[in-house]
């Protein structure tokens, strides 16, 4: 990049940000709504089992809950850190329970 | 027959749902439509203010609800449009003063007295009184401004209102969603500093009935007791009777949301 390039260079427009932002909780928000409120603290508990094996953050831990008729779904995914470096065990791409 | 009731509800607090209330009550009226506003923040009296009738409120909403007072002696006919009435909110009752039954009870005698429209302000947040506000709603005005938390919260009742209502309940065709962006600034916009229109509509999944440009005029209105649609001068005024007529079924493109094109002199000469 140019010296000019760089000075021409505008910061991110903080609506975008918000735009990104948004669009996350809110379909994280309705993926969960209706779900039992125990949701977020079981969140928590299994971030500490994972974390025993693999550095990850809270928000690498994704639940959805779908109601069909009759039963219900929770499906939980785990997005694992890229790199050996980040495995304390053995490291797999993606842990799903269904 | 009876009537169309219509919450205006928004989850967070201070976006202007009493602003909404008052101009939207105020344009079915100036439509021809015989026109109730029913303010259910209770404990926290404020449309009187807007709508310019605090000197003249007697009894009030949960006198009704109580049996204190009956709907006729409650009911406050507005100066300007005689098809107009409003029900102030207690100032002295807490917000457990209000129950289902009661509220059920004056949405009914307000359509047996030939009500057609009854505008329902609700209160912030999901309570209690947000609740009611909302149970026997046939249409809600989602008022949303564009900010994260407004945006947020405003999916939170969107889901409410889609699952904790009497239509909802009975499995009856749901209540109609009307998204309502308000103090909308467009030069903000234009330097991206603000969620646009577009934004909000694609994070929320549904269209905006309208779009109110943020506007000095809402303020002098509130301190004169006017409701901003009857300044028709204002765009905030305009903006808001764009809205009536889109709820009450017509076609109008939206006004005010981009920024008005500098003149000639303007550009040259800077301002
Ligand atoms: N389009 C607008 N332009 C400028 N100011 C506005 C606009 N709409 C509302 N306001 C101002 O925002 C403030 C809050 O408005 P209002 O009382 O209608 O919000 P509310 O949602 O009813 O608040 P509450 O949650 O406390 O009941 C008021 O001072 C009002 O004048
Ligand atoms: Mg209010």
């Amino acid at each position: 990049m140019g010296i000019l390039d760089f000075l021409k260079r505008k910061p991110e427009a903080t609506a975008t940000v918000a735009r990104e932002r948004l669009r996350i909780i809110v379909a994280q928000e309705r993926s969960t709504r209706g779900a039992p409120d125990y949701l977020p603290m079981m969140r928590n508990e299994l971030l500490e089992v994972i974390k025993k094996y693999v550095h990850v953050d809270l928000d690498a831990i994704n639940i959805n809950f779908e109601r069909d008729s009759g039963h219900e779904i929770l499906e939980l995914s785990v997005t694992l850190p890229e790199g050996k470096q980040a495995a304390k065990g053995e490291n797999k791409d993606e842990a799903r329970t269904g | 027959m009876t009537a169309e009731i219509i919450v205006v509800t928004s989850g967070k607090g201070g976006v202007g749902k009493t602003t909404t209330s008052a101009s939207l009550a105020t344009g079915l009226a100036m439509a021809g439509k015989k026109t109730a506003v029913i303010d259910f923040d209770v404990g926290l009296r404020n449309l009187d203010l807007i709508m310019g009738c605090e000197r003249r409120v007697v009894y009030d909403f949960v006198n009704v609800v109580h049996g204190e007072a009956t709907l006729k002696q409650s009911l406050i006919k507005d100066k300007r449009y005689d098809n107009l009435y409003v029900l102030a909110a207690s100032q002295t009752r807490d917000k457990d003063a209000l129950t289902m039954e009661g509220v059920e009870k004056v949405l009914d005698g307000l359509s047996a007295e030939g009500f057609e429209y009854v505008v329902c302000d609700s209160p912030a947040g999901i309570e209690k009184g947000a609740h009611l506000a909302m149970y026997f709603a046939d249409h809600a005005v989602v008022v949303v401004n564009p900010e994260v938390s407004s945006v947020r919260d405003s999916d939170r009742i969107l889901g409410l209102l889609a699952s904790k209502t009497r239509r909802a309940e009975k499995g009856e065709t749901p209540v109609t969603q009307h998204l309502l962006l308000t103090r909308y600034n467009p030069a903000r916009v234009a330097i991206g500093e603000m969620l646009s229109v577009k934004d909000v509509e694609e994070i929320l999944g549904i269209e905006v009935v309208g779009v109110i440009p943020e506007s000095e005029n809402v303020l002098t209105a509130s301190n004169n007791g006017i409701p901003v649609i009857v300044d028709a001068n204002s765009q905030a005024g305009q903006a808001y009777g764009d809205t009536v007529a889109r709820i009450l079924g017509e076609e109008r493109p939206l006004r005010f949301i981009d920024v008005p094109r500098k003149g000639f002199l303007q550009r040259v000469f800077g301002g």
